[in-house]
């Protein structure tokens, strides 16, 4: 283990990958510290996957360094494995074993003795609300079910490290939710996370530090709010409880924002960007409130990272639907 | 940050405990995949009753002279014939496990490379034992007995079960170089067809002409078949020819499932641990 490489848990340094004559890595670095969560947020084909697959030593990289836990993936894998495990958007589950049975057989091939296996595979059980489907075979699980047993297959031997690649892709609104808990859990646990994800929404809720990337190559990171910032300007946002006074309201927002206010009538609503943020919202308010104005609703917003990921790559972030991620199985960069 | 598994033990021995114990877990989860899908065993034993009685009723009659003579002579033909044809289930079976997310686990877990290959061959070798006790059933109820000492008779299965390791290990090959299950598929049966008939299961190898007589001489399998009809005992349909596998088929046999293993396991286990990193 190198001086100094203690506090950081993954790093690479310009990992390369070609399938073909498709590039699908071109010089990726990474750095997550210890106890932190790194968010891979791109598009589908992206190189999230590949920068995972090679981190969790299934791909060879063409070029380029990677280490985890201090431990060169090309050339300590076993002690690689041991550190950093994978759960993927393609659940790997036997769908013909109970949910038990699963984990019981993930201890054992860690080389846990049997007693030790069992007991581990009902601790997780019964943390990711698995126990009562515990003894049925996992082909009957539902989509959210199935996640989380392959979540709590990767986290049997306790690793330092968990790769979690699309961990809700496909996923229905209220099983996301409870894969997000799950996740959020395990980072209070101080587990190091690598997630790799397409929703913007996930990346910014989860994530610590965000990376961007887009046709193999890193094109942003930060934090979520220094992501935003590169986008700059905030957005107030006025629902009035009569519409009578949006035209006050219009000018009012003119006078405090940096842009052209819009109205909407019919939902009494009033925007505009604002530079000044806060200080512009107490400005607008304290002048509404002078004339009597009845504000039913008021919010400041900052950019989503839909609006970064178009400043970034001027095209939005596709959200493909379920179903041309599923027909792309195993085709995957 | 602790972690529950146990570091691995050194040297060769530590290496080889943990490749049987992985070897176990993976033979384990294949039994208990069969268990929730009896079907599977379908093919593994209606097929062998299927041959044996076409063989003895269809063709019996022609083949030999006597034909409750070539039922005696037919079985141990089968039994061999029916163990290569099994490696067409692990060829289907090992295809199936590298199409499935399954194997990215396997791959990410600090296990054994050669576990799941191995793990794969015991298991299969468990659906054979199952298939050749189905076939002794079938030949008694045809007229087969074991006529030879009980000793010869263990040494003829335990025969039956190394050949069908060693050919356990060649499907498992012909499955990592298939890359997809509709390849093994034919892969995995097309070239048992040749290998089992250009021998002497069905007939003696002095009917075959010139050079198919010559491949008989020589193919393993020919020399297991003949190995385990003497020691069942059972009818031989004419005197073996003068080439040496003839002469000395249980030896010929031995030594041609160990190369066959000897060659075939590191091929499979080297090709396992390249095939998902592509």
């Amino acid at each position: 283990m190198a001086t100094g490489e203690s506090e950081i848990a993954v790093r690479a340094e310009g990992l390369v990958k070609s399938f073909g004559s498709t590039k699908a890595l071109d010089g990726v670095d990474l750095e997550i510290p210890r106890g932190q969560v790194l968010g891979l947020l791109g598009p589908n084909g992206a190189g999230k996957t590949t920068t995972v697959r090679i981190l969790t030593t299934l791909l060879r990289p063409d070029a380029g360094r990677a280490y985890v836990a201090g431990h060169d993936v090309l050339g300590q894998p076993a002690e690689v494995r041991r550190s950093i495990s994978l759960s993927g958007q393609y659940a790997a589950v036997d769908e013909h074993l109970t949910g038990a049975e699963n984990l019981y057989m993930v201890g054992r091939l860690y080389g846990m003795s049997r007693a030790d296996a069992r007991a581990r595979a009902r601790e997780l059980l019964a943390r990711f609300r698995l126990t009562d489907d515990s003894d049925r075979p996992a082909k009957g699980y539902s989509g959210g079910m199935r996640r989380r047993l392959d979540l709590a297959g990767a986290l049997v031997a306790k690793p330092a490290v968990v790769a979690l690649d699309e961990p809700t892709t496909g996923l229905d609104p209220r099983s996301r939710m409870d894969m997000w808990e799950v996740i959020g859990e395990l980072v209070e646990d101080g587990t190091t996370v690598l997630l790799t994800t397409q929703y913007l929404e996930e990346a910014d809720q989860l994530a610590d530090t965000i990376m961007v990337i887009d046709h193999g190559k890193v094109i942003a990171r930060g934090t979520a709010d220094q992501l935003k910032a590169q986008v700059g300007g905030e957005r107030l946002e006025l629902v009035l409880a009569e519409p009578t006074d949006l035209p006050l309201a219009q000018q009012v927002l003119a006078d405090v924002g940096s842009g052209e206010p819009q109205i909407d009538t019919h939902t009494r609503r009033a925007e505009v960007l604002v530079d000044t943020g806060t200080k512009a919202l107490i400005e607008a308010l304290r002048r509404l409130d002078q004339h009597s104005v009845v504000v039913n609703d008021v919010a400041l917003h900052r950019p989503t990272l839909d609006d970064v990921f178009l400043a970034l790559t001027g095209r939005a972030a596709e959200e493909p639907a379920q179903e041309s991620s599923k027909s792309k199985k195993k085709v995957k960069a | 940050m602790t972690t529950l598994a146990t570091a691995p033990q050194g040297g060769f021995g530590g290496a080889l405990a943990r490749t049987l114990s992985d070897g176990g877990t993976i033979t384990w989860r294949n039994l208990m995949n069969i268990r929730r899908n009896p079907e599977l065993l379908l093919s593994a034993t209606v097929q062998p009753i299927m041959f044996v009685l076409l063989f003895a009723y269809v063709f019996g009659g022609s083949i030999g002279d006597d034909p409750v003579a070539y039922r005696d002579f037919l079985m141990g033909g089968i039994f061999v014939q029916t163990v290569a044809f099994n490696s067409a289930f692990t060829v289907i079976g090992m295809a199936n496990d590298l199409q499935k997310g399954i194997i990215d686990r396997f791959r990410s877990l600090p296990m054994s490379n050669s576990a799941v290959l191995l793990g794969r061959t015991l298991s299969d070798l468990a659906v054979t034992t199952l298939g050749l006790l189905v076939m002794s059933l079938c030949g008694l109820l045809i007229g087969w007995r074991i006529r030879g000492s009980v000793t010869d008779a263990v040494l003829a299965y335990l025969m039956l079960l190394l050949f069908a390791f060693a050919m356990a290990w060649v499907g498992s090959l012909i499955a990592l170089i298939s890359g997809s299950v509709e390849v093994a598929q034919s892969a995995g049966f097309i070239w048992i067809f040749p290998v089992t008939f250009i021998s002497t299961v069905f007939v003696a190898a002095d009917r075959l002409p010139g050079p198919l007589q010559v491949f008989a001489e020589w193919n393993p399998i020919s020399a297991l078949s003949d190995s385990v009809r003497s020691l069942f005992g059972n009818h031989q349909l004419l005197p073996p020819t003068d080439a040496w596998p003839q002469q000395n088929p249980t030896l010929y046999a031995l030594i041609s499932c160990v190369v066959l293993i000897a060659v075939f396991m590191p091929l499979a286990v080297s090709k396992y641990r390249k095939v998902a990193a592509k």
